[in-house]
């Protein structure tokens, strides 16, 4: 019974990535978009959290990559780049959305 | 829009529930009352005053089932129930009798 | 009628700085009309939500936190609370309302309503609802 948790907010801003994370389960998987995809870029003072999640799945958005300049080569090791369709795809494929405002 | 009794005036909103709850005391729930066809009788103000108590124990108006399941507790269930309070309210307890008790309009009141 | 589903109703944020956990009480209001399986989760900033002796008189604002006690007579009487989620704010139990509810099934019965609960079993109880609704 998987659940996709969706993370929109900056993790240097507020702790919703990290109260997400500390939530999420294994087989669960976690979107990150807006700015949450700030969330996703290597070497940060979150990303060890991110990569200590090995059961949880990590996705992010790449229109909102692109719109503020980060490069796929910034993004820790592991996570996956998904578009649109991808988004609805991740949402279909899991039984529930849990948003983390 | 605005209420006018005994000389002065109390603000309400465009359905008739008045602005500032403070404001109300029983004057103004005879106007009300009038307003809506209602003479207000010993039945009328104990489900008024009801009201009045539930909002200030809870700060929020309660449904219609919610009303009608504690009156049921605290007077009897030839009280709570629908029948009983639309024979009071014709135009429905929770419109009627709170815009009376001078409460907002019940959360999911459609 | 069909099965009810399990709603579950997450609030994250403090009371009084955002329209967040007043939006998300209105809603649980309304939503109470429809007879589902509810459940509330209060975790991070959203413990402070419950907490005893809110007074917002000198703030001109309405004090909602009355209308939690509210909840039970509207069928809502599972408000689960994360231990975690105090212990790193510096609160105790003893730092929240009460929040009880009778038991219709049990003689009326008056039953506490907040349930505390670790972070794992938060999780896991979040990973069981049909509808998760974040405020």
């Amino acid at each position: 019974m998987p659940t996709l948790h969706m993370v929109n907010k900056s993790p240097f801003e507020r702790n919703a990535l990290q109260s997400c994370l500390a939530h999420a389960l294994d087989g669960d998987g976690v979107l990150l978009f807006e700015d949450g995809v700030y969330g996703a870029i290597k070497g940060s003072s979150v990303s060890g959290d991110v990569e200590g999640k090995g059961g949880v799945k990590i996705y992010v958005l790449g229109a909102d990559l692109g719109a503020r300049g980060i490069e796929s080569g910034r993004l820790i090791e592991g996570i996956t780049v998904v578009d649109y369709p991808g988004f609805v795809d991740l949402v279909t494929s899991h039984d529930r959305s849990q948003s983390w405002l | 829009m605005a209420y006018e009794v005994n000389g002065t005036t109390v603000e309400h909103d465009e359905e008739g529930y008045l602005t500032d709850i403070n404001e109300w005391n029983e004057a103004i729930a005879l106007e009300i009352a009038k307003g809506q066809d209602l003479e207000m009788n010993e039945e009328r103000w104990e489900v008024v005053n009801f009201l009045r108590n539930y909002y200030d124990e809870y700060q929020v108006a309660p449904a219609i089932r919610v009303l009608t399941k504690a009156l049921a507790k605290t007077m009897g269930p030839e009280k709570g129930n629908n029948k009983y309070l639309y024979e009071l309210f014709p135009y429905g307890p929770a419109k009627q009798a709170c815009m009376i008790a001078g409460l907002p309009k019940p959360t999911g009141c459609i | 009628m069909s099965e009810a589903k399990k709603f579950l109703y997450v609030n994250r944020r403090a009371p009084y700085g955002t329209i967040y956990a007043l939006e998300s009480l209105e809603v649980v209001l309304i939503g109470a009309a429809f007879d589902q399986d509810v459940s509330l989760a209060f975790i991070d900033d959203g413990v402070f939500q419950i907490a005893k002796g809110q007074d917002t008189k000198s703030l001109g604002v309405k004090n909602f936190s009355p209308t939690y006690r509210a909840l039970g007579d509207y069928g809502v009487t599972k408000l689960y609370v994360e231990k975690e989620s105090l212990a790193e704010r510096g609160l105790t139990e003893d730092d929240l309302m009460p929040i009880i509810y009778e038991d219709e099934n049990d003689n009326f019965a008056e039953k506490p309503s907040l349930i505390f609960v670790d972070r794992a079993e938060m999780a896991k109880m979040m990973s069981e609802q049909d509808i998760v609704l974040s405020f």
